[in-house]
């Protein structure tokens, strides 16, 4: 079965930058449709915030939302599109389908940043967002034992958010030093809300112990993790735990936006005032060009959907409250680079490509993304380097190829009913 | 509007699994204990690492179906997921 559609904006994200967006497109008098692959609008941050009725910022987005003539098509995931026909290839569950659209605003958001290290393939071993995720998804955490390590502010954020749910976190390990972080004056625990919206921050830090220059260099159990090895200085222990939450902060997802072929800077879409991209119909906010937490990527989809509607003198009136959100972002950034030792932590049998089980000392000693591809595999499964992509960027300096389509696997019938897809199986 | 939570019944791996209404099927898994939600290529049990779609390590079979990402799938009445 295939349909056609055309809708005069498309938004791809269903996230705080998407919904903004849509909205402000949709109240201008456009025909919007928003995609997003998973099953309800909300994006990580808001996941599960949909039905809530608490009176956060998020219930409010929601319910201008709900009231806005927008289209929400969840469960789609976009696999291929063409910048000039200005057509969109997506995959459902139950069919493939076509979007035409006059205007596309890209808000694929970012996925965390994983290092390996020995251990890190062991059941329960996840990412501080991906624990999260499946908290907010229904998985009860009531007494168990949580290691929140890695960097960055959603350490914290995801820590209080376990303790609220029961869970014991023993340790929250920040690889950063305590003077990069205090140098910048961030006073995380004020601005932890815009990034996050964490609530009952103060109680996490208080009753776990949150200690910087500390990482997790291995993870060890027999079928599952039973205790993560935690390092600071020359101080090594073994914290017993049931998962251990390890992510290395945010990167943008930008796969979408470059087969879209929009230009990308320092690893982030470029975007002009009006958040446009190279592509003269292609819009992108939040934080696919940079990461920049909730009030960035608010402002910026209001700031697409007002322009992507023709409206850019509202949308100029927005560039104040944005330029602050951005500035704060930069500042994140720096107070939280990573620390060169955190290159030592994979050993020679520790698995760097997960789909592929592609160990590092086969990787090591190859020079290129490409030889390592043909003769490993490394970065040819499912994620199609997604995972993998950014850890060799961080540990030897590859830089991804370019982007093919299709950007995520798709079902065979998919392929061959997609108009441009089709002519590449045939040669 | 939140209604009283309902409740799903399902199948992993033949056994029968009550979840409320909203849960994923990656955290339906875990909850059954099932610390194998596939095995790699070298037959490592894995469990999901990103919990949003990116990883595929969460990869399961739902109705016969191959290679859901068990993530991004709520619950149903009367599903059947495999593992491993």
């Amino acid at each position: 079965m295939k349909r056609r559609q055309f809708a005069s904006v498309v938004v791809v994200g269903a996230g705080p930058a998407g919904l903004a967006a849509a909205i402000r497109a949709s109240e201008s008098g456009r025909q919007v449709t928003v995609l997003d692959d998973n099953p309800s609008a909300g994006g990580q941050i808001w996941r599960g915030e949909k039905d809530r009725r608490s009176g956060n910022d998020a219930s409010a987005w929601f319910q201008k939302f709900r009231t806005c003539p927008a289209e929400m098509i969840t469960g789609a995931r976009l696999i291929h599109g063409d910048p000039e026909r200005r057509i969109l290839s997506v995959e459902t569950r139950q069919e493939f389908f076509e979007i035409g659209y006059d205007k596309l605003i890209l808000a694929t958001g970012a996925r965390e940043f994983f290092l390996p290290f020995p251990g890190w393939t062991l059941p329960n071993v996840m990412g501080v967002g991906g624990l999260q995720a499946l908290v907010k998804s229904g998985l009860p955490v009531d007494g168990k034992r949580i290691v929140v390590a890695g960097t960055g502010p959603l350490l914290l954020a995801a820590a209080a958010y376990f303790r609220k749910h029961g869970a014991i976190v023993p340790v929250i390990a920040e690889q950063a030093e305590w003077r990069s972080v205090a140098g910048f004056g961030i006073r995380l625990s004020k601005n932890l809300g815009k990034l996050f919206q964490a609530r009952s921050l103060r109680l996490a830090l208080r009753s776990s112990r949150y200690t910087f220059s500390t990482w997790v260099e291995a993870a060890h159990g027999k079928d599952r993790l039973e205790n993560a090895q935690v390092r600071t200085g020359a101080k090594v222990w073994r914290e017993p735990c049931d998962y251990l939450a390890v992510g290395y902060g945010l990167k943008p997802n930008i796969e979408l936006p470059v087969l879209m072929g929009c230009r990308t800077q320092s690893g982030v879409v470029a975007v002009d005032e009006f958040q446009q991209t190279s592509q003269e119909h292609i819009y992108c906010a939040g934080e696919c060009t940079g990461i920049g937490g909730v009030d960035k990527s608010l402002i910026e989809g209001e700031i697409t959907g007002l322009a992507a509607a023709g409206l850019k003198d509202s949308a100029r009136r927005l560039f104040a409250k944005r330029r602050k959100t951005r500035q704060f972002a930069n500042v994140l950034d720096r107070a939280f680079a990573l620390r060169p030792e955190l290159r030592q932590l994979p050993l020679d049998g520790t698995i760097v490509c997960r789909c592929e089980d592609v160990r590092w000392g086969r990787l090591r000693p190859m020079n290129s993304w490409r030889s390592a591809k043909l003769e490993s595999r490394c970065g040819m499964g499912p994620c199609q380097g997604r995972v993998c992509g950014q850890i060799l960027e961080f540990l030897l300096g590859w830089h991804p190829e370019s982007v093919r389509p299709p950007v995520f696997p798709a079902r065979l019938e998919s392929l061959t009913q997609d108009s441009e897809m089709k002519e590449s199986l045939r040669t | 509007m939140r209604s009283m939570p309902e409740i799903i019944t399902f199948s992993i791996n033949g056994s029968p699994v009550r979840v409320s209404g909203g849960t994923s099927v990656a955290t339906a898994i875990l909850i059954s204990g099932e610390t194998a939600f596939r095995r790699s290529v070298s037959g490592e049990p894995r469990t999901p690492l990103c919990g949003m779609g990116v990883c595929f390590e969460c990869r399961v079979t739902i109705n016969g179906l191959q290679h859901c990402l068990s993530c991004q799938t709520v619950c149903q009445d009367g599903m059947e997921v495999q593992t491993g």
